[in-house]
């Protein structure tokens, strides 16, 4: 698949570069560790720092979404892997101001491992407290009674959101903790994959779908889905998606909701506002609420072609937590 | 038997050259279970341990600190889920060899075993889990209960080895319960586990660097 890239082995610190370059007010490197990002704007005093990150490909997720609002630091990993230690351990010394350090990050064997041993060591070697949150809004990845097993999607978005807000406000490290894991419980997502991406390194594609074919459930690193089939048009895509949501996490008439249609690299806004109109209708015709629509490529996994479709039920306080303003170089509210 | 620091970077070196050979394998394997990186992701690990070697371990007579750096070297260059579970091993077999600047049959024995041991403790798989672990643990357990014998590290690793590459092949018939595959339900079948395949590398890798430096 053809790329627009130098070195193949050099395209996650070019990226930095470019990035860091393109938004110095918001964003800077740390000298003791490349892949480890801060806000430009040093985290407040008293202000519970939060940390996200995880493999690159995901673009604007995670680098984009350090800003006012969202999270203080990120730690950037190779291509859809986990970062090591070093720069999650990094990240959490330069945010951390005397309040502690939220970790959150989808629920993938790799950053698991990573990030637990990062926050051991920030524990063990510099004394920070750090409160871990675990994304785990993929319907598709395993069954409710699994839901420690799900992987985390495009849904992080929201937890990021959340927790963001709720430690801009002020709150202590145990709330920001207990806020994102709430915003956790209420987002659920599942998506469809109709083309696949390809690693820079490799080149080949990271599975095969025929032209007509989609697969429902498909995951953020090309990992299979739940099925593979012809592909259909979108509002039965959307129904689906909607259907299997909404089984598994019931949403009441009169309740409000946040709602992201994510897409995952190449899909446009287009189709993304086709089958937003589609949600609309459902929750609509449910009497469901939309207090928030988000419709845009928010997570990606490189040129993957594409959508999710995220559902977050909104109690009070997340839904104050979602309206809270952020300024982010690749996500800004008002 | 014994092997000089030396030849546990010759070991590290043939490990770089082989996996740099086996990349596109591992690679092949995990699309099938996985995205697909597997082989990348050992390269990139293995290509920052060869920059050790040639830099800062150029020298280095300790065989406890040429394992340690060159597992948080790897740990450090990939992160990922292997970054952690090689790292861990070379780190604890570090660990147990501490201060020695020749390894002899009971260190050599006592290096792998702890490898193994902090891979399992790091990881917590099982075996039949269809990971790493289903080609580590019978090699462990293999090479502990034939030293326990004869004190003899060769012939005991050689079986463990062996053990290994049955372990290695019977994660092809098995249903993925760790990791990302672990989502693939009855579609993880009939792949071999990427990370089972890459550890039976590095352990044939080490039997082949030590069988060879013995004959010459």
């Amino acid at each position: 698949m053809k790329k627009l890239i130098n070195d193949p082995t050099r395209v996650v610190e070019e990226m930095i570069e470019g990035y860091i370059k393109a938004y110095p007010k918001h964003v800077r490197q740390l000298a003791e560790n490349d892949r480890a990002l801060v806000t430009a704007k040093e985290t407040r005093n008293g202000k519970v720092g939060v940390l996200i990150g995880g493999g690159s490909g995901h673009e604007p997720a995670f680098i984009g979404y350090v800003g006012a609002g969202m999270a203080d630091g990120v730690a950037v990993g190779n291509i859809f892997a986990s970062p090591p230690p070093d720069p999650i351990l990094e990240a959490t010394k330069a945010i951390d101001k005397g309040k502690g350090v939220i970790y959150i990050y989808g629920n993938y064997a790799g950053d698991v491992m990573n990030f637990g041993m990062a926050a051991e060591l920030a524990d063990l070697e510099s004394d920070i407290r750090v409160g871990s949150v675990l994304v785990t809004d993929d319907v598709a990845s395993a069954p409710k009674e699994e839901k420690q097993k799900r992987r985390g999607i495009a849904g992080e978005f929201f937890v990021t959101k959340a927790a963001g807000a709720a430690a801009d406000k002020g709150y202590n490290l145990e709330d920001v903790v207990r806020v994102a894991q709430k915003a956790n419980d209420y987002t659920r997502t599942m998506g469809v994959g109709l083309t696949p991406c390809s690693l820079p390194q490799t080149g080949k594609p990271s599975f095969e779908l025929a032209d007509n074919e989609m697969e429902i459930g498909l995951g953020h690193h090309g990992e299979p889905g739940i099925e593979k089939g012809d592909l259909l048009p979108a509002d039965q895509v959307v129904d689906r998606l909607m259907h299997d949501i909404l089984i598994d996490m019931p949403v009441e008439s009169g309740e409000k909701v946040a709602v992201l249609v994510n897409g995952l690299g190449s899909t446009t806004n287009m189709e993304l506002y086709i089958m937003f109109r589609r949600v609309e209708h459902i929750l609509r015709d449910k009497g469901i609420i939309i207090h928030r629509s988000y419709v845009g490529s928010y997570s990606t996994s490189l040129e993957m072609g594409g959508a999710s479709v995220t559902i977050t039920r909104l109690d009070e306080e997340l839904a104050a937590f979602i309206d809270h303003p952020a300024d982010c170089p690749l996500y800004v509210q008002k | 038997m014994k092997i000089t620091a030396a030849e546990f970077k010759t070991f590290l070196k043939n490990v770089v050259t082989m996996m740099e050979e086996q990349k596109d394998y591992l690679c092949e394997l995990d699309r099938k279970l996985g995205d697909g990186d597997h082989g990348v992701t050992m390269s990139i690990g293995w290509q920052a341990v060869n920059e050790k070697l040639d830099g800062e371990l150029k020298d280095e007579q300790d065989c406890a600190k040429i394992s340690m750096l060159a597992g948080r070297t790897f740990l450090s260059a990939v992160g990922s889920s292997v970054g952690p579970l090689y790292a861990t091993g070379f780190m604890r077999g570090a660990k147990a060899i501490q201060g020695k600047l020749e390894l002899g049959d009971q260190e050599l024995r006592d290096f792998w075993v702890a490898f193994v041991d902090g891979i399992k403790e790091r990881g917590k798989a099982e075996v039949g889990e269809k990971t790493m672990i289903d080609t580590l643990q019978p090699a462990a357990e293999s090479l502990q209960t034939k030293f326990a014998h004869t004190n003899d590290f060769v012939a005991s690793f050689t079986e463990a080895v062996k053990a290994a590459e049955l372990g290695m092949e019977s994660t092809t018939g098995m249903l993925s319960k760790r990791g990302r595959s672990s989502r693939l339900g009855e579609r993880s079948l009939g792949t071999k586990d990427p990370g089972a395949a890459s550890s039976y590398m590095i352990l044939h890798t080490f039997l082949t660097t030590i069988t060879s430096a013995q004959t010459v």
